[in-house]
């Protein structure tokens, strides 16, 4: 998975530049909607964009064609419009509600043929397209910030933070499979005969965190590069796409914490396990809310500063997903980061200090798996 | 500096008391039978040597100092549960567990090829773990236990599994890892399997010790007055036998307290009988272990 996630986006740029050089420029078809004008004085602007509008006299004419599919929809103006604002529309398609496109060319046209001759073309065509809003975001200096928010912001974290959630829960998994393993096959007693409980607890998180730096390295190495491929290919959104400040160093924080946390905590569930099917049972119930912040990103937009978010953001198991989704689209308060780190590093201290206690009261525990009861008694005698 | 030293140790799980005040020594360049029944604390004892679990009172000193990660790679142990990475190559699976006691890839790679070859398992070498049959693996797995020349080898219940054709060659191996001065510790509960090993042996029962001590003086002391013959001829009534029991190609003459195997022996003689075999009946470790349990028992 390394080295996979960024091969496969480098590929998808190649073909994606393949794609665009062989296939023509699309042809933008004209669609035609027609429309009957009862209450009079509506018809200048038939062409609105690529949408061509078509007279009809009667609304029966009207129907007729839309039936024979020499038009798409069409639209009646009544008599009494200019004192109730009421058009009837009338189409084949089963909507839920009139597509954005068609509320505007009809709310243009009728705009358009309202101020006809009352004021400049140019104030009609700026009273139809009022706002082109551009949005700098400056410094506490009044200085243009560097990094100026948006969509293209959003991207690498938003990619980063499902990566790091999928490569959190193979990790575990493995983990806990290894372990289950190595109880099945009684290999932990050879193991324990030639290192401490300690040493292997230590040297498998270790051994996962190494495996966890090297892949966040790796990923966050080619990004820089795969970006400047892409927007030198594609241009458009593409070159908008940037790095939040500080993501590099706390993508890589958080990556290192993430990993020694879920090994800990992979590693006291691998220990307490029978075997490795009743570990990835017990691990389940950690990794699944790796993905929590992620099933509620769309809520970020909206909500950035939701109290969920912080709560997210110091709960260490969602802690590295909801920091990197968050740095993609706000600011994080540093107290945050601060009480995010310091939740982080203390549950993993406390997580690895249980974990070598249930190593060594349950790792030559090959039978039954332990009732809870009987856990929490021995882990505060043993 | 004896090998290894346990005193007075102690442990129980939940309510039942695993090892009960148990304490011997082990002396370098000697095979020391800990031998016992399922369920006598033998795997226990072991594991708090090999400082898997700790005992709950008592100490246990290895080569002269309590046991340390240094310490721990002048140790072989073969835990009564065997097993190796089944995916794993075998040159593979030995020389990894052979870093962890310390060895560099080279010199376990050459030691590994030597022992293969002196098992006959060389032609295996390029196998995977879970091809090989169990008997092999556990040949593998004693490899991996003296690749690292330890000092001290702890073997729990060394030869379940083993056809006897393997069980030869290992009984030739732990003999030779006397001879050269190391301390043997085999662990069994099939009694007789030991017993022509052992030079010293700990019998134990319910976790506690019930004989301790060298074999030889221990079978000497639980000798019966009893003699094994086998003869062609009429026997009859021979002075100072007061039984005679029947075995399938041997009886068993019962001495009164007045007479000696010696003296037996001539008068066998003086009957004129064929004697094809004669000798002073010595009880099996079984024997002793039953007389020594019935009698704590009673």
């Amino acid at each position: 998975m390394t080295l996979i996630v960024p091969l496969v986006a480098l590929l998808a740029i190649g073909v994606l530049q393949l794609v665009s050089i062989t296939t023509m420029p699309p042809v933008v078809e004209t669609t035609t909607v027609g429309y009957v004008d009862e209450a009079g004085g509506f018809g200048q602007y038939p062409t609105q964009g690529h949408i061509e509008l078509v007279r009809f006299d009667t609304p029966d004419d009207a129907t007729t064609a839309l039936i024979n599919g020499d038009v798409s929809e069409y639209f009646v103006i009544p008599p009494d419009y200019m004192s109730t604002g009421v058009i009837n529309r009338y189409t084949l398609e089963k909507e839920v509600e009139t597509p954005p496109v068609i509320a505007t060319v009809i709310k243009n046209f009728l705009t358009s043929n309202l101020l006809t001759g009352k004021v400049p073309p140019e104030t009609v065509y700026r009273i139809e397209s009022p706002l082109n809003l551009v949005v700098t975001r400056l410094t506490e200096t009044g200085a243009v910030a560097t990094e100026q928010g948006g969509y293209g912001n959003v991207i690498i974290p938003a990619i980063f933070s499902l990566l790091l959630a999928l490569s959190l829960m193979l990790s575990s998994t493995y983990l806990v499979q290894g372990l289950g393993d190595e109880k099945e096959s009684r290999l932990i007693e050879i193991l324990l005969s030639s290192v401490s409980t300690r040493q292997l607890l230590i040297g498998k998180v270790l051994g996962l965190g190494t495996a966890g730096l090297a892949q966040v390295v790796v990923w966050l190495a080619s990004i820089p590069l795969l970006l400047r491929l892409a927007s030198s290919a594609f241009g458009g959104f593409i070159s908008t796409i940037q790095l939040p400040a500080n993501f590099l160093i706390l993508g890589i924080v958080y990556f290192i914490l993430g990993y020694s946390l879920f090994a800990a905590l992979s590693a006291g569930i691998g220990a307490i396990s029978p075997n490795a099917r009743e570990g990835q049972q017990l691990a389940m119930i950690y990794t699944l809310l790796v993905f929590v912040p992620l099933w509620f990103s769309s809520l970020l937009f909206i909500f950035p500063n939701s109290p969920i978010w912080v709560v997210l953001t110091i709960f260490p198991i969602t802690a590295p997903i909801a920091v990197m989704l968050r740095l993609g689209v706000s600011d994080i308060a540093a107290w945050q980061l601060a009480a995010s780190i310091a939740v982080l590093v203390l549950s993993t201290i406390g997580v690895l200090f249980l974990s070598v206690k249930a190593f060594r009261v349950y790792l030559l525990m090959y039978g039954k798996r332990p009732r809870f009861r009987e856990i929490i008694r021995s882990l505060r005698s043993g | 500096m004896p090998a290894a030293e346990v005193n007075h140790i102690f442990k129980s799980f939940r309510d039942k008391v695993a090892v009960n005040d148990l304490s011997f020594s082990v002396a370098r360049g000697e095979i020391f039978g800990l031998i016992g029944p399922n369920g006598a604390g033998k795997t226990t004892t072991i594991r708090m040597m090999m400082d898997i679990i700790k005992p709950d009172s008592g100490d246990v000193t290895i080569l002269g100092e309590k046991l340390s990660e240094a310490s721990k790679n002048k140790l072989g142990y073969m835990p009564e549960e065997r097993g190796l990475y089944k995916k794993l190559g075998v040159i593979d699976s030995i020389v990894y567990l052979a870093s962890l006691k310390g060895m560099d890839r080279h010199s376990a790679e050459g030691k590994a090829n030597e022992l293969l070859n002196q098992t006959g398992m060389l032609p295996h070498k390029r196998k995977k773990i879970e091809e090989l049959s169990q008997g092999m693996g556990q040949i593998i797995q004693f490899i991996v236990t003296i690749i690292h020349d330890p000092e001290l080898v702890i073997l729990d219940e060394p030869f379940s599994g083993l056809d006897p054709v393997n069980t030869e060659l290992v009984k030739r191996m732990f003999v030779d890892l006397r001879n050269k001065g190391k301390a043997v510790i085999l662990s069994a509960h099939q009694m007789n399997q030991v017993e022509e090993l052992c030079d010293r042996i700990l019998m134990i029962n319910d976790g506690r010790a019930v004989l301790y001590g060298n074999l030889d003086e221990i079978k000497s002391r639980y000798r019966s007055s009893s003699v094994i013959l086998d003869f062609e001829g009429e026997l009859g009534e021979v002075p100072g036998v007061t039984d005679k029991r029947t075995h399938k190609g041997y009886v068993e003459l019962v001495l009164d307290e007045h007479t000696t195997p010696g003296q037996i022996l001539e008068r066998l003689v003086s009957t004129g009988i064929v004697i094809n075999r004669f000798e002073v009946a010595t009880p099996s470790l079984n024997e002793i272990f039953l007389k020594v349990v019935g009698k704590n028992h009673e």
